[in-house]
């Protein structure tokens, strides 16, 4: 999986609020979000986001792999973040 | 001192006077008396408490200026303004015309040029920012229905249809525009701007020019609530250098001397920005460029008096402007003195 960067700027709340100053642009995610984009910010590689899923949330690789590609996906389109 | 303002017309498409007399009240609290003029005997702000100490009724732009001049003598002597501050649209042509007159009376202003008027202005923008890396929606201008088949090679749909002064109407085919170009030519007369639609989200900036090209201060927002008028009635400050970088090379350009509203789309497509339309004055929102640290409204004030203003460099990003109505209740009496004497104590 690719690794990505987080867009500069963006504000996060510890309550799911998100904030792009750049253009304006709110977006409320849930506390697993805050938590991979907290880990972003922390800029830690894919494999160690995906841990952390595990850890947190009981669940198997697979999953928690493909769950982070669509949120990174979604971030992507958004322009939250950037692809490294 | 004493300020005579004009568009207190804080209806569903707002005139700015009442936000401006906010913001100026906000500094100069009580060393300043605020004459409200209005064209209308219900514009709302000559009602409102704390805004204008007394309002006068003034005649229309359509009047001519003899009539306007006239009024403004009468009212000036038993006000004696210091300054007067027009912040309509309409009313700018001819306030420009009459500020030798004003000045000979001991009235400021602080206005653009004739010619710097008409370079803004909605049909002349493309010409005027043509070649200068500014980008503006390319428009045509049309008389007649038939000019849509006459320069249909010129542009694609969907386009903009839009009025001279105000309106505006996005159309998908000839048959759509043929409509709205009858409904704009029985409101606002030819010609009938045709312009490129170009896709995103709107972001407006406030800004104060001091005339030599420098921009005083200038505060960016995006649109969050759009009216069915194109009006925001939501929006939130934001922090994009790009656009105030954008905004700083415009007032340069244009060399402007008064309030002025910019407004931008950024394209979906490449994410640039395009300037829409220069609104001559402060858009009705300019509290928010107060509420975000800059007091734009006020340093005009000083600008008036020959103070030195320090630019603005700072705003808060992340404000909010969340605009509402309410039901001002009032007494006949009121509306009496403004209809039958054309004027409204309310201090």
């Amino acid at each position: 999986m690719r690794k990505y960067k987080i867009s500069s700027n963006l504000a996060i709340s510890e309550n799911g609020f998100l904030f792009y100053p750049l253009t304006g642009e709110s977006f409320t995610v849930n506390q697993m979000g805050v938590q991979i984009l907290n880990l972003l910010k922390k800029e830690e590689k894919p494999e160690q986001i995906i841990s952390a899923i595990i850890d947190e949330y009981d669940t198997d690789h697979a999953t928690a792999e493909r769950d982070l590609g669509e949120f990174l996906t979604q971030l992507k389109n958004y322009k939250l973040v950037n692809e490294l | 001192m004493k300020i005579g303002i004009t568009g207190l017309n804080n209806v569903d498409s707002p005139g700015p006077g009442v936000p401006v007399i906010r913001a100026i009240k906000d500094k100069y609290k009580s060393n300043c008396t605020i004459i409200g003029l209005i064209y209308d005997s219900l514009e709302p702000g000559a009602y409102m408490e704390n805004v204008a100490e007394k309002s006068y009724m003034i005649p229309y732009p359509s009047s001519g200026l003899d009539s306007l001049l006239i009024r403004l003598k009468k009212i000036h002597e038993i006000e004696k303004f210091d300054i007067i501050i027009p912040t309509l649209d309409s009313e700018l042509y001819g306030f420009v015309k009459l500020t030798p007159k004003l000045e000979e009376m001991g009235i400021k202003t602080f206005l653009p040029t004739l010619d710097q008027l008409n370079f803004r202005a909605k049909d002349k923008l493309y010409d005027f920012f043509k070649n200068s890396g500014i980008r503006v929606p390319k428009n045509i201008l049309i008389t007649s229905p038939e000019d849509f088949k006459k320069f249909e090679d010129e542009f694609e749909y969907p386009v903009v249809i839009k009025g001279i002064f105000y309106d505006a109407y996005i159309v998908k085919n000839e048959d759509e525009a043929i409509s709205a170009f009858n409904k704009m030519r029985f409101k606002w007369g030819v010609p009938i701007i045709v312009q490129e639609f170009v896709k995103g989200d709107e972001y407006n900036v406030a800004a104060l020019g001091d005339g030599t090209g420098a921009m005083v201060g200038g505060v960016p927002m995006k649109k969050l609530t759009i009216t069915d008028k194109g009006k925001a009635w939501a929006g939130i400050t934001i922090a994009d250098p790009d656009l105030k970088e954008l905004a700083e090379k415009i007032m340069d350009k244009l060399k402007w001397r008064s309030g002025i509203e910019l407004e931008f789309v950024k394209e979906e497509k490449s994410n640039e920005y395009y300037l829409l339309e220069v609104n001559p004055r402060f858009p009705a929102w300019v509290y928010l460029a107060v509420a975000a640290g800059q007091n734009l409204p006020a340093a005009l004030i000083d600008l008036m008096n020959g103070k030195e203003v320090k630019k603005f460099t700072e705003y808060e990003i992340g404000k909010i402007f969340i605009r509402y109505s309410w039901d001002l209740i009032t007494d006949i009496k009121k509306f009496e003195e403004i209809t039958v004497k054309g004027v409204l104590s309310n201090g």
